[in-house]
């Protein structure tokens, strides 16, 4: 198994996503890429659907510093409380759970739980949950703070990289979403037309 | 291997089934007339493609076609968005259980369900369909796109008339070619050819290429070739087994009726030779020509000046062909019918007297004599009750059949009452013809297997499809049927239709596969000599 990298902790769940801080700023998932959280009886598959940098009190905007400074290195080597007062999250949507050895691509009986730790799914996890394409009706039927083509598309990208032929897997998932868009020609187009290797 | 092609997504009995095509399999490998294999849940069934179409789920995809020129969205969408769509008709169908199995295909009664499979066919599918090479069936082709040997059942087919049809040059004489060797080797049947062309007995021609064997050359103790023009056939080194001479007294009246139109003779001319021929006795036509004027006329008869004139120029037209005699020495009929007892098949050469006046005064002559020994001889054997006494079963072939089976004239030629008594007296028919549409459609509806090249003309293919269940896929078949070598058939000895691929005929190999060896060793020795 290849080492499981930690990217945050859940800070607020629901049965369809949960949100989750990272521990160092900016050190958020790529979108689209696939987290994973709870422990190892029932774990909780999720898609970076969204993320975001903010500070950490929600009436104090940042204000801008670097007038005075040559980069922007430079203005958080000078201010380094800045690191404490902002803080990066990212939003997943949950598209599959485990239990035991068994993978659902369909919502779990229970949320993720708060301060549950978020990982990074490995490469042999995002080709084992690759193998069915059930998870991308989820995706397209939820209400999502970026557009859903975008993030088809990204996921699919992210996975793609996991399996050794690519085209083909992109080729099937292709297959798969002109099925489930047949009655959307335009969204269909918009998501192949990211997707082409 | 058993490909797959696709799932049944809709149909009906009449109509036929919808198959929706996998993507991975190209609606450009499909061809109408391939054999395929539907799985049903309890049955399996099978059919003949009929017609092939593409579908898309989105009437706006054909509106706005997508940018194909990317492959990836060309792979994607080819069998998603967009997609063949076959239409296939089942004709047979076999139930999984050990009976079933046991009896064989059976014709459809339904259709298999929703999503099952459809495959195209495998050897075994065919084989169990139309059997196996063996002492009765007869390697006749290859059905359309497939190595597998299309086999024909002819002890079946020679109890029924049989038609063989397709424009001119789409492979006929060929293909009955094939079909008289395989009579000769598989079936009891004796073959009586009228051959018009010269094509049968000793060669033919091939179209672009070097002369091909005929049945003699291949099936020497087999085969007796008879000719009219004795000449030709010597010029042509033909061996001949004998000639056909006819004498004046040989002619009865309704040999003249029949020749109605190719002679020119007026209605009441016809009535006049039954006249005549009442009167005059056997040697009528001499008579009739010996006669000056209509005064001259025989007490009783009352013919009309220019009936008679009419009569007699039609009558000098047969007199002027040179196998004609006033007296014939020897009976042709009875030489021929000898040599079809013995299980001779018999050849008749028409030489250089290829119109139409000679062959069908000639055919019908014979047929009808040949056929009244085989109708005595079968009653005969009827009223003793023993089998044993019946003659060969005798397939007499002619070609140029509208001529003699064309409505007007049906009711009254031997081949008419032939194709419509069918086997009774042991005689069928195998028609060969361009023109099905010419053909009296009562006689059409009696012939048990039909094999048709491409014909193009619809009411030829109308008439020729008339009373087949299913003709409107099959027509579709039909008519894109290739202009030479694919034939489709269907009827009697077949039990569903097929597009087929006639087997090889004209190169050594195919000499050797048709003949057996000691007659092609034999053939060779005689090289060296």
């Amino acid at each position: 198994m290849a080492e499981v990298q930690r990217v945050g902790e859940v800070i607020e769940a629901s049965t369809t996503g949960f949100v989750a801080q990272c521990y160092e700023l900016y050190q958020m998932p790529p979108l689209g890429s696939m987290v994973k959280t709870g422990d190892s009886s029932a774990e909780l598959y999720g898609i970076v659907c969204n993320a975001e940098t903010t500070s950490l009190e929600p009436g104090r905007r940042p204000i801008a510093r670097g007038k005075d400074e040559k980069s922007e290195e430079a203005i958080y080597r000078s201010s380094p409380q800045l690191a404490k007062l902002l803080r990066s999250e990212f939003e997943a949507l949950v598209v599959g759970h485990r239990e035991g050895d068994r993978l659902y691509q369909h919502l779990p009986p229970q949320p993720a739980r708060i301060h549950g730790f978020v990982y990074q799914c490995t490469p042999d996890e995002v080709k084992d949950f690759g193998k069915s394409f059930d998870f991308l009706n989820i995706i397209l039927n939820a209400h999502l703070p970026v557009p859903t083509e975008e993030l088809v598309a990204a996921s699919l990208r992210r996975m793609s990289q996991a399996h050794e032929d690519r085209r083909a897997f992109l080729v099937a998932a292709g297959k798969e979403l002109a099925i489930l868009l047949s009655g959307n020609l335009n969204q269909l187009n918009a998501i192949l037309g990211r997707i082409k290797l | 291997m058993t490909e797959r092609l696709g799932i049944v997504v809709s149909g009906s009995l009449n109509k036929g089934v919808e198959v929706r095509l996998d993507s991975s399999a190209s609606i450009e490998d499909m061809a109408v007339g391939r054999f395929v294999t539907i799985e049903g849940a309890k049955r399996r069934f099978f059919g003949m493609i009929t017609d092939v179409s593409l579908g898309v789920t989105d009437q706006r995809l054909s509106l706005t076609p997508p940018d194909v020129s990317d492959p990836f969205i060309a792979e994607v969408l080819a069998g998603t968005s967009t997609f063949g769509t076959l239409h296939v008709s089942p004709s047979l169908v076999i139930g999984g259980d050990a009976a079933a199995i046991l009896e064989g295909p059976q014709p459809v009664k339904t259709i298999p369900s929703h999503f099952s499979a459809v495959k195209l066919s495998t050897q075994e599918d065919v084989e169990l369909v139309f059997g196996t090479e063996d002492e009765k069936r007869f390697f006749i082709g290859n059905p359309l796109d497939m190595e597998v040997k299309l086999c024909l059942n002819l002890e079946e087919l020679v109890k029924r008339s049989n038609g063989i049809f397709g424009k001119s040059g789409t492979g006929k004489t060929f293909l009955t070619r094939i079909l008289l060797i395989g009579m000769l080797q598989k079936s009891r049947a004796v073959n009586l050819v009228f051959d018009m062309h010269n094509e049968y007995g000793w060669a033919g021609t091939r179209e672009g290429g070097p002369p091909v064997k005929g049945l003699k050359q291949l099936f020497q103790s087999r085969v007796a070739v008879f000719t009219l023009d004795e000449e030709n056939s010597r010029h042509r080194g033909v061996s001949t087994d004998g000639v056909v001479r006819i004498g004046y007294d040989e002619i009865e009246p309704d040999d003249i009726s029949l020749l109605r139109q190719t002679l020119n003779l007026t209605d009441l001319a016809v009535e006049a030779v039954h006249q005549l021929f009442r009167k005059f006795g056997k040697n009528w036509i001499q008579d009739t020509l010996d006669l000056k004027g209509a005064e001259e006329l025989p007490e009783g008869l009352s013919i009309h000046e220019g009936t008679l004139l009419n009569l007699q120029r039609g009558l000098a037209t047969i007199r002027r062909l040179p196998f004609i005699e006033p007296h014939s020495p020897d009976n042709a009929v009875k030489a021929i019918l000898e040599h079809l007892d013995r299980g001779t098949n018999v050849v008749l050469e028409f030489g250089r007297y290829r119109d139409i006046t000679t062959y069908i005064l000639v055919a019908n002559m014979l047929s009808r004599r040949i056929y009244a020994q085989y109708q005595s001889r079968v009653e005969k054997a009827d009223a003793a009750a023993k089998e044993s006494l019946k003659p060969r079963p005798l397939v007499i072939t002619i070609e140029e059949a509208h001529k003699f089976l064309n409505p007007e004239v049906a009711s009254q030629t031997i081949f008419g009452k032939i194709a419509r008594e069918m086997r009774k007296y042991n005689v069928t028919l195998l028609v060969i013809d361009q023109r099905p549409s010419g053909i009296d459609s009562e006689v059409m509806s009696q012939m048990g297997t039909k094999i048709t090249c491409l014909l193009d003309n619809d009411r030829d293919i109308d008439s020729v499809l008339a009373g087949v269940s299913g003709r409107n896929e099959l027509k579709s078949v039909l008519a894109k049927l290739a202009a030479k070598q694919q034939a489709l058939i269907f009827g009697h000895a077949v039990p569903m239709p097929v597009a087929f691929q006639p087997r090889e005929y004209g190169s050594a190999q195919s000499y050797r596969d048709f003949a057996p060896q000691k007659d092609v060793t034999e053939d060779i020795e005689k090289l060296w000599d």
